[in-house]
């Protein structure tokens, strides 16, 4: 039996998402950022809404998801993509807006825009990557890095005393009255994938049926930042990252 | 009608699809008219407050980018703020309409009327090699005529424009000649006029990404050469002024906004006792009518430049003009402002003597 | 015709309003018209004043150096503004907590007793359309009361229309005082 034989469409099991470009990616192998790209692909295509989805990327690692997921664009400013999205949103009340933003955009520098989007209750869904460690600038503290983690801007761990508590922003945006649907989820298993898609449509669900912000964070790895192999690194967030961020839905207002 | 109430109205007549602010003194009325006048139950214009400046700058960008006309207004610590948002906007090539009502600085400053920014708004502002374009408005009149103007030329050049008033005009209230009502364009007109922007892939068209970002230097220097070009494009067809009594007169001043016309009434105290007094006021701050300034100065004795700040556009007159005549800055700060006669005055003393 | 007016007083007075309805009323007899309210360092310390102007032409600077017309309501507006009365011009002032008058021959001086009248009508509120009342009577260029109304009517909230007949009877007797 040569290759041939086998790559017969009858033979297939999977396939690259059509809304996934078929071109290198910049991301570091054993990034969680590829699975999330290929969940929104797969979601946006399943749903049937391609033409009309918009996305907004932010400043870190994911400000060239433009590049990899076909769909409409536009590249925010560090932070403010709840801000852009939620201009696309009312001015296009049929599309379904999305922000994809990190750890630095959601929870520092993009803090205001973040609560005050879910709180006004704007029809959009927020894909929150947490990989509690700045990747792009090449691995300083975030907000949601772990006591003792070291990283380039704590050397010697974060402490306390110095730089505060990691900051658990999905939790805070449970609390507020515009999120309808807020979820912690991960993608260091088949299983996981499978929830975190099923997490996302039900987002984008929410977004159509303008039911109000839907949040989806997920629990993700750095391995390049954490100097850790891609196992190695999906072993310590199973193991330090879960008992901070704990898996499951914050909030689900939305029967369906 | 108030040049701030005067802006809503206008606005809303231009068939503005989304207005994002956040409230600032003395340019609130702008808000506070937009959302009592209630245009999403009329022309379904979208009226937002935002949490901050910052936010309500980038839901102009967003809304720019998403192909609509959309605006937003403050005054300048807020304009500082907002410069960020400004800069992307210029860097994405992105058309929309910021209205500046400027107030004294340094820092908070003063609540009153300045022309302290013009620096901030004709030399950039926000970081980058990049121009707005900056209509500077001297009546409740032109406050309504240069939104539609400001639009326009924003969405011609695909660049942000700016509106820089001053308190004065901000605050002032006088007759003015609204236009008739614009229909918002639909949807469909959207997708056709601006067929780059990002609202959905309608019919599977090729995906559309609005970035500033680039980072191949060749590719980024490309992207800066065709901004230039396109303000060189500006520079040699937008520049609009307007003079009064230049043509006999021996000493010309030079002033923008509400200070022009101040400075209209101090020609004429001049002209009473003999002493003649042009006047040429800027419309566009950027582009600068450098062409204009250096025409009217030939054959004059000397050019008195009247601002609200410590000399600022004088330095775009001394460009035009060179070292050919005597040019002389006057200005009051912190809010004051200068009274005709002052201005008057001020010429006799540093010219006629 | 140009008519360069000042009101001036303190905040409270309705000093602003009252030059709102001035502007309007000149608006609605076809003049060109600017109302610049005291937006300088002036306001401090609880006095205002508003800059009206009037005229058949354009109008060049909404700010001031002399006027037509003052119009002063408090001691510190009369002592700022009596000396900026325009030779031959008219000045208006309230009597009323008045310690020091104002010394000019060349112009024209009308002392009122505004608060009084006001007291008379029974109104406190209608104590700026008092003070318009004698404006209007002194005032060279004769704004016809028609116009006047009409201006009244633009710039009060619907709400309060029903005050309307309470402002014309207000102006009327401001009227009287000159």
């Amino acid at each position: 039996m040569d290759l041939k034989d086998i790559m017969k469409e009858e033979n297939k099991v999977y396939s690259r998402p059509e809304l996934l470009d078929d071109v290198h990616m910049h991301y570091c192998p054993g990034c969680s950022h590829g699975v999330v790209h290929k969940l929104l692909a797969e979601v946006i295509s399943e749903m049937g809404l391609t033409e009309r989805t918009v996305g907004v990327s932010p400043v870190g690692c994911a400000v060239f998801a433009y590049n990899y997921v076909d769909v409409d664009w536009v590249e925010a400013a560090h932070g403010r993509a709840p801000a852009v999205a939620t201009a696309i949103s009312r001015l296009w009340p049929d599309d379904v807006v999305f922000t994809y933003q990190g750890d630095g955009d959601m929870a520092a520098i993009g803090t205001a825009e973040t609560i005050h989007a879910a709180n006004r209750g704007e029809n959009i869904v927020m894909i929150f990557v947490n990989n509690a460690i700045y990747g792009m600038t090449g691995g300083q503290m975030a907000p949601t890095t772990l006591i003792g983690q070291k990283t380039a801007t704590t050397p010697y761990g974060r402490r306390v005393d110095l730089n505060g508590y990691p900051l658990t922003i999905t939790k805070l945006m449970a609390e507020l009255d515009g999120t309808c649907y807020v979820t912690r989820q991960s993608v260091h298993t088949p299983g996981a994938v499978r929830k975190t898609k099923n997490a996302i449509k039900k987002a984008f669900r929410n977004a159509i049926a303008k039911k109000g912000t839907s949040v989806v964070e997920i629990v993700s790895t750095c391995n390049s930042g954490w100097k850790m192999s891609a196992k190695a690194a999906n072993d310590w967030m199973a193991e330090h990252m879960f008992e901070k961020y704990p898996l499951g839905d914050l909030k689900d207002n939305v029967e369906c | 009608m108030k040049g701030n109430e005067a802006i809503a109205h206008a606005a809303i007549r231009y068939g503005c699809d989304g207005y994002f602010g956040y409230p600032i003194t003395p340019q609130s009325e702008v808000l506070e008219t937009l959302e009592a006048l209630m245009p999403w139950e009329t022309t379904g214009m979208t009226v937002l407050q935002a949490e901050s400046e910052v936010a309500a700058i980038n839901m102009v960008y967003g809304g720019a980018a998403s192909g609509k006309a959309v605006m937003t207004s403050s005054s300048s610590p807020g304009i500082s703020l907002k410069q960020e948002g400004i800069s992307y906007m210029a860097g994405a090539e992105l058309p929309a309409l910021i209205l500046n009502v400027m107030r004294g600085g340094p820092g908070l400053g003063t609540i009153q009327p300045s022309q302290a920014d013009y620096f901030q708004a004709t030399k950039g502002g926000g970081h980058g090699d990049y121009h707005l374009i900056v209509l500077a408005p001297s009546s409740v009149q032109e406050m309504v005529d240069f939104v539609a103007l400001g639009f326009d030329l924003s969405f011609k050049y695909r660049t942000p424009a700016m509106i820089l008033a001053d308190g004065i005009v901000g605050q002032m209230m006088e007759k003015v000649v609204l236009p008739g009502q614009r229909p918002r364009r639909t949807e469909e007109q959207v997708r056709e006029q601006c067929p780059w922007t990002a609202n959905g892939r309608k019919g599977m068209r090729r995906r559309n990404v609005i970035t500033s970002l680039e980072l191949e230097s060749s590719r980024m220097e490309e992207i800066n050469n065709r901004l230039q070009a396109r303000y060189a494009e500006i520079c040699a067809n937008e520049p609009r002024w307007e003079e009064l009594g230049v043509e006999d007169a021996d000493y010309l001043i030079v002033a923008f906004g509400s200070v022009a016309r101040i400075c209209a009434k101090a020609a004429q105290l001049s002209r009473d006792k003999g002493v003649k007094v042009g006047i040429l006021r800027p419309i566009t701050l950027w582009p600068f009518p450098e062409e204009a300034v250096r025409k009217a100065a030939q054959g004059k004795k000397g050019i008195l430049c009247v601002e609200l700040n410590a000399g600022q556009m004088i330095e775009d007159v001394r460009l035009a003009v060179h070292d050919a005549l005597p040019v002389k800055h006057y200005g009051r700060l912190g809010g004051i402002i200068p009274s005709p006669q002052e201005v008057a005055d001020v010429l006799e003393r540093e010219f006629v003597k | 015709m140009t008519q360069e007016i000042i009101i001036a007083g303190f905040g409270g007075q309705g000093v602003l309003s009252m030059g709102k309805i001035l502007a309007y009323s000149g608006l609605m007899d076809d003049k060109e018209v600017t109302w610049m309210p005291s937006y300088g360092p002036e306001q401090r310390g609880g006095t205002a004043n508003v800059t009206v102007i009037l005229s058949d032409e354009r109008i060049s600077s909404p700010v001031l150096d002399s006027y037509d017309i003052v119009v002063a309501l408090n001691q510190q507006s009369l002592d700022k503004f009596s000396p900026r009365v325009k030779k031959g011009g008219i000045l208006i002032y309230d009597v009323n907590g008045i310690h020091k008058r104002p010394e000019r021959d060349d112009v024209t001086v009308y002392p009122v007793d505004a608060m009084g009248a006001t007291l008379e009508l029974g109104n406190s509120k209608a104590y700026n359309m008092v003070v318009m009342g004698a404006l209007l009577e002194a005032m060279p260029y004769k704004l016809p009361m028609e116009n006047v109304m009409k201006g009244l009517r633009k710039s009060i909230p619907e709400r309060h229309h029903n005050l309307l007949p309470l402002n014309e009877q207000a102006i009327e007797k401001g009227r009287t005082l000159i």
